[in-house]
């Protein structure tokens, strides 16, 4: 009888009722970040496509660039690059076996955030 | 297929009839993005916002135009790979393929784009 009450059963916990925590969120922004980075890789492409057409066009792309909505969006991409790679650092860590139990992965995520402002600071700092 | 056995054909592929290709792909390209991301950043970044003579003489320079080169076609691969799960975990039906389909051609677009452009700039 396993088609009884099919489409009424009850699911499992999902994100709305699940109170939020260390592994699911610094898992969940490691793929918003992820996903969110095509922008900036879309906007240095079409700066080294105009810089490579016409100082005209790239004029036109330099003015996006250098606004205050281009700084914007690199100063965030800068995070989310820094962000989403030490999370992939973490998925390589995992893949070696190392670093499963909840107190390493939720210390592994305060690592990522922590680690991530760090390395944007510098990289802004620095260059 | 008459010469393979079924032994041969079943062999490392399961139930699913496909293998960890997938996730095998993303661990080969996050790698290489780990030591590509860190040098594109301190290599491409400090070029962001500078004027039309100094980006095009640097990326004129082997160096800067491999790193710029290799990080975005990595780059890319890893984003097309990354962007197919969040599809199928939440885009269902024909959209899904549509998506997936989607986002495949504007990667492969991104990468045709900036092979270009780099390849002007550099040579």
């Amino acid at each position: 009888m396993a088609d009884v009450n099919r489409g009424n059963r009850p699911l499992s916990p999902h994100l709305t009722i699940y109170r939020p925590q260390m592994t699911s969120i610094s898992s969940i922004f490691v793929r918003i970040t992820g996903n969110a980075l095509l922008a900036a890789t879309l906007l240095l492409i079409a700066w080294l496509l105009a810089a490579s057409t016409s100082a005209v066009a790239f004029d036109w792309v330099q003015c996006v660039i250098t606004s205050w909505f281009g700084d914007l969006v690199f100063l965030l991409s800068l995070w989310a690059l820094w962000y989403h790679m030490l999370g992939g650092l973490r998925h390589l860590i995992w893949d070696t076996g190392r670093g499963l139990e909840l107190k390493a992965a939720e210390r592994m995520g305060w690592m990522m955030i922590i680690g991530s402002l760090l390395l944007t600071a510098f990289t802004v700092i620095w260059i | 297929m008459a010469f393979l056995t079924d032994r041969k054909r079943a062999s490392g592929l399961g139930a699913a009839k496909t293998g960890t290709e997938h996730f095998w792909g993303m661990t080969i390209s996050s790698a290489a993005l780990l030591i590509l991301v860190p040098l594109f950043v301190f290599t491409v970044g400090p070029m962001i916002g500078q004027d039309y003579e100094a980006v095009t003489a640097y990326f004129a320079r082997p160096f800067p135009a491999l790193v710029a080169l290799l990080t975005f076609v990595v780059a890319l691969l890893h984003f097309k790979n990354g962007v197919t799960v969040v599809i199928e975990d939440y885009v269902h039906g024909l959209a899904r393929k549509v998506w997936i389909i989607v986002m495949t051609c504007v990667s492969y677009a991104a990468i045709a784009a900036v092979v270009f452009a780099i390849a002007r700039l550099a040579l």
